[in-house]
């Protein structure tokens, strides 16, 4: 019998007696974004030390970069609204984006309910451009900010992505001594700025 | 109604005062009390050690002593939780089942059964830091634990509110164990000290004159730290306090 | 009140006060204010005595029952650490507090979590199935383990199949819990721990003393001597955000050049075959999307069903653990990356045992948030090494008795059973029902103490004779020495060994009053 075989025949024979059926799970209204989600997204946002912005009060996303991060030599861009530094041809192996200062990628969605913002290996383009860099810049569209974590698991990307990922605000540890820092091993900054 | 008085080993020896007071407070209220003479204990020192097989015996003599009573009546949360859910060494016969369901802790017989509304011929005008017994309060739900999302409730705080001249102050860690935890407090005496040490100075700093309980095992404890750390605070049981007593 | 629920002034009152920093020290944000966000509101924390040496776990003996006690004590010796470890963690548990009931469906929540992990767990044979098949499907290599050592083995062939020299890794309690560090510790293949508490531990050879803070015991002056003896940095700079950046740059080239990174598994959803990693730092992304073979260890119980369940443990997982509605990273692998590997090592170890104890199994219903850890009054006085064992606190002295029965059997018994534990607990696990569960195991199995077990058998013989019993008070030198829950519990004086009094002794006890007041009244119905 292969290890496998004999897991799955001590899980059986092991199986705990009862009914245990599967419950039903409720939709839970989140508090606050009745507001709407805009203002509860840049509030979690905030809250996890992320920085929010709408398009609008910009003229545009490179000139705040220069404008906010100015030691940025690379930038690296993912979405066609922002020019890159960085040619994506020259993109070997995922450490050659070790250089980067600023990413600038486009989210799938938000979730006002945690000021998060989902990615897939599409919007990466290169997965670990959102790790390698020093600061995350996020473009997201307003009508892509969805409640909760209950509605965003319902996203059929979670069924056919290879990988996907929810950052909510920068990169951080409060493993010493539990005072929080951040630009733990990730991204330094985690900027959102929200279009319509 | 027939109450049958259950007086926990460690108060029999070390407390008979706050026993007494239980009797007269039963018997103000319009209790017929008795003391079966031949109780020992309710026997959670050994099965809070694991050794139920040993607890058997003092389970068995419990339910001897207090068969044919209305309720029984304890002053002590903790012994009252080892009799309404641990006290399974001995055969679970109807009659044991219904019996271990007839035994009440003071203050929730106070509460939930005779519903006492006041108590004239009390008076404590005192600052009062009030303590709960871990069993009493997360076993038999004697007040609502910081734990849970609930609404908030106590009943020995609703029987104290009633007497005149109580004032509630109000500790940084109100539900945190006071780390007596039976035999705990002499297998991992270090601990336990510590624990209680912490108690003592938390309540102390709320500006409490007293920690008042409804367990005298977690009082003795603080009170032993207490005095170890030179610091007066004084110590008393709910039952002394309802039943009259002004300091 | 006592009863009313902490108000927001009510969290700012501390028992040691005199370790409460006056310098805010946490992020801040764009505008330079400390950030409003649970961890961002952590009370700086100042040792007083910097240079307190760091007290050490529990002793090394072997297969001998881990001796807690003494661990714990020299914790506390240690006044400085434990008043500070203290405080951190019943701060961690108060914006637990403020966070989860924050959500009017909080313990609603719970429950339904508790039936999702019990349904998951009952029907884990096809669950696992389905899991293995979708991953399959995926591009995903699935190996199954039965045991620790098997994990180790195949992860280790994995490496030298491939020539790997240099492996990175992000937290996992089960490799922690395989003894995978010391296994590959001289096979010639650099293990580089990425998250810093890991880290930290890592180079300090010690075990994770919390599983969601590992290095949470030790001040930043522990740390700073770590990394001056490990990474050449200053010791005397104890600056946090400073010593975050040695440990960043440090490890950075390693992430760099890593041709295999590791990481564990918060939750796997059989559904679709994903394995769910959640962390603070981006460290398991980083393990996962820099090198071109990424291996997740994933403990059998990890198995959830769907993404609609995996939403909410997730929505319980960092408020119950941190005080946040999410943690920083939410990562979620189902197939490889075009030209790299993904390798999938589901490990037994135990687990399936564990599942036919009728007491004991929903124990595996656990989700590693650590909020047992932060409640527990012991272990925040003892701290986690003080356990012996990868998992410690309230969880750990449930799971640890089914790794190695006669090691841990002493674990049980440092406990008060106050029952905070299973209040915190996001899948409602009985944990000190459990606990008091195995007091009763190891008393039948003969893994008491002789002293404690001796003097069992003593009181439960006087107890039981009333006769006996009177006559043992009457003749007593002093009432005190005949107490049942310290007498014959207290032969060494351990009573008022550590800084407590004696109860004075009374004139007469209740039953001799009664006899005197009430002799008329025969006591019986």
């Amino acid at each position: 019998m292969s290890v496998r075989e004999e897991v799955l025949a001590r899980i059986r024979r092991n199986r705990p007696a009862g009914d245990h059926p599967l419950p039903l799970i409720p939709h839970f209204v989140i508090p606050g974004v009745e507001q709407g989600n805009l203002q509860s997204f840049s509030r979690a946002l905030n809250a996890m030390g992320g920085r929010f912005f709408r398009s609008s009060e910009m003229s545009s996303p490179l000139a705040w970069i220069r404008e906010n991060i100015p030691n940025a030599r690379i930038i690296c861009s993912a979405v066609p609204e922002v020019p890159s530094d960085r040619d994506w041809s020259a993109v070997r192996r995922p450490r050659d984006l070790a250089d980067v200062d600023v990413a600038v990628v486009r989210a799938v969605l938000g979730v006002a309910e945690s000021g998060s913002v989902l990615f897939t290996e599409a919007e990466l383009k290169v997965n670990t451009l959102a790790y390698l860099a020093q600061h995350l810049v996020v473009l997201l569209d307003e009508s892509a900010i969805v409640s909760g974590l209950q509605v965003a698991y319902t996203h059929p990307v979670f069924q056919t992505a290879r990988y996907a990922v929810f950052h909510t605000g920068p990169s951080a540890t409060a493993d010493i001594e539990g005072v929080l820092i951040h630009g733990a091993q990730g991204v330094r900054s985690l900027t959102v700025i929200v279009g319509s | 109604m027939r109450v049958g008085l259950f007086i926990p080993c460690y108060m029999d020896a070390f407390e008979p005062e706050v026993g007494i007071a239980t009797l007269e407070l039963l018997e103000r209220l319009g209790c017929s009390v008795e003391y079966p003479v031949d109780q020992t204990c309710c026997g959670q020192p050994m099965t809070n050690t694991g050794c139920h097989k040993e607890a058997a015996g003092t389970e068995a003599l419990f339910v001897k002593n207090f068969i044919g009573y209305d309720y029984i009546v304890a002053p002590s949360g903790s012994c009252v939780h080892q009799v309404r859910v641990n006290m399974t060494a001995i055969e679970q016969t109807p009659e044991v089942r219904a019996l271990r369901e007839r035994t009440f802790e003071l203050t929730e017989f106070l509460h939930d059964i005779l519903d006492v509304r006041e108590f004239p011929w009390a008076r404590f005008p005192h600052k009062i830091g009030l303590h709960y017994n871990c069993n009493s309060l997360r076993g038999i739900n004697l007040a609502s634990p910081t734990e849970i999302k609930t609404a908030c409730f106590s009943k020995p705080r609703t029987l104290l509110e009633k007497v005149p001249g109580v004032e509630f102050v109000e500790p940084a860690r109100w539900d945190e164990c006071c780390g007596f935890g039976g035999t705990f407090s002499v297998f991992e005496p270090a601990v336990s000290v510590k624990m209680g040490q912490d108690k003592v100075s938390d309540h102390s700093r709320a500006g409490a004159e007293y920690i008042v309980s409804a367990d005298s095992s977690c009082l003795l404890h603080q009170k032993g730290c207490a005095r170890h750390m030179g610091n007066p605070i004084k110590f008393m049981h709910i039952a002394r306090i309802l039943n009259g007593a002004v300091a | 009140m006592s009863g009313v629920e902490s108000t927001p002034g009510q969290t700012a009152r501390v028992l040691h006060p005199e370790v409460i920093g006056s310098r805010f020290e946490g992020a801040r944000d764009a505008e330079g204010s400390p950030l409003v966000h649970a961890e961002g509101t952590s009370k700086p924390i100042r040792a007083r005595t910097p240079h307190e040496p760091q007290p050490r776990g529990a002793r090394d003996r072997g297969n001998l029952p881990v001796d807690q006690v003494e661990a714990a004590e020299r914790f506390i010796a240690a006044t400085e650490h434990e008043k500070a470890h203290d405080e951190r963690l019943w701060d961690m548990r108060l914006r637990r507090d403020r966070a989860a009931h924050a959500l009017p469906e909080w313990e609603d929540m719970r429950a339904l979590a508790s039936q999702i992990k019990e349904h998951a767990l009952t029907h884990l044979d096809s669950y696992l199935c389905q899991f293995e098949a979708a991953a399959k499907a995926n591009g995903v290599v699935v190996h199954w383990a039965a045991d620790a050592a098997e994990h180790n083995r195949i992860v280790h062939r994995l490496l030298t199949d491939r020539g790997v020299k240099t492996l990175i890794k992000s937290k996992s309690m089960l490799t922690d819990e395989c003894g995978f560090r010391a296994y590959m510790a001289g096979m010639g293949i650099e293990v580089i721990e990425t998250d810093l508490g890991e880290r930290i531990q890592q180079l300090d050879h010690e075990e994770p003393a919390h599983v969601v803070g590992p290095a949470i015991h030790k001040t930043r002056e522990d740390v700073a001597e770590v990394f001056a003896r490990n990474l050449g940095s200053d010791p005397n700079d104890t600056d946090i955000p400073h010593l975050a950046s040695v440990q960043r740059e440090a490890t950075r080239p390693f992430i760099l050049k890593a041709e295999a990174g590791m990481t564990g598994c918060n939750f796997a959803v059989a559904e679709t075959g994903t394995v769910v990693v959640c962390t603070s730092e981006g460290n398991a992304d980083l393990s996962a999307n820099t090198p071109p073979l990424h291996i997740a260890s994933i403990g059998i119980e990890k198995i959830i069903p769907r993404f609609e369940h995996l939403a909410v443990f997730l929505r319980l997982l960092a408020r119950n653990a941190i005080g946040t509605p999410m943690t920083q990273y939410t990562s979620h692998f189902r197939a490889p990356r075009a030209g790299a590997e993904m390798h999938f090592v589901i490990v037994d170890n135990g687990r399936s045992e564990r599942l036919g104890m009728k007491d004991f199994w929903t124990s595996l219903k656990c989700i590693r948030c650590g909020a047992c850890m932060n409640t527990c009054p012991v272990y925040r006085r003892s701290g986690g090494l003080s356990y012996g064992a990868t998992y410690s606190g309230p969880i750990g002295i449930i799971l640890d008795p089914t790794l190695n029965r006669k090691k841990y059997s002493s674990l049980p018994f440092s406990s008060t059973l106050n029952g905070s534990c299973t209040n915190v607990c996001p899948v409602k696990i009985n944990i000190h029902e459990q606990i008091f569960a195995w007091r009763k195991v190891m008393s039948e199995e003969h893994r008491l103490p002789v002293v404690k077990s001796e003097m069992m058998k003593v009181l439960g013989y006087v107890l039981s004779r009333p006769a006996l019993y009177r006559a043992a008070l009457a003749a007593a030198d002093e009432a005190l020495r005949l107490l049942p829950h310290f007498v014959l519990a207290d032969p060494l004086n351990t009573w008022t060994s550590k800084g407590r009094d004696m109860p004075a002794a009374p004139p007469q006890t209740f039953h001799a009053w009664w006899r005197e007041h009430r002799p008329q009244s025969r006591g019986h119905p």
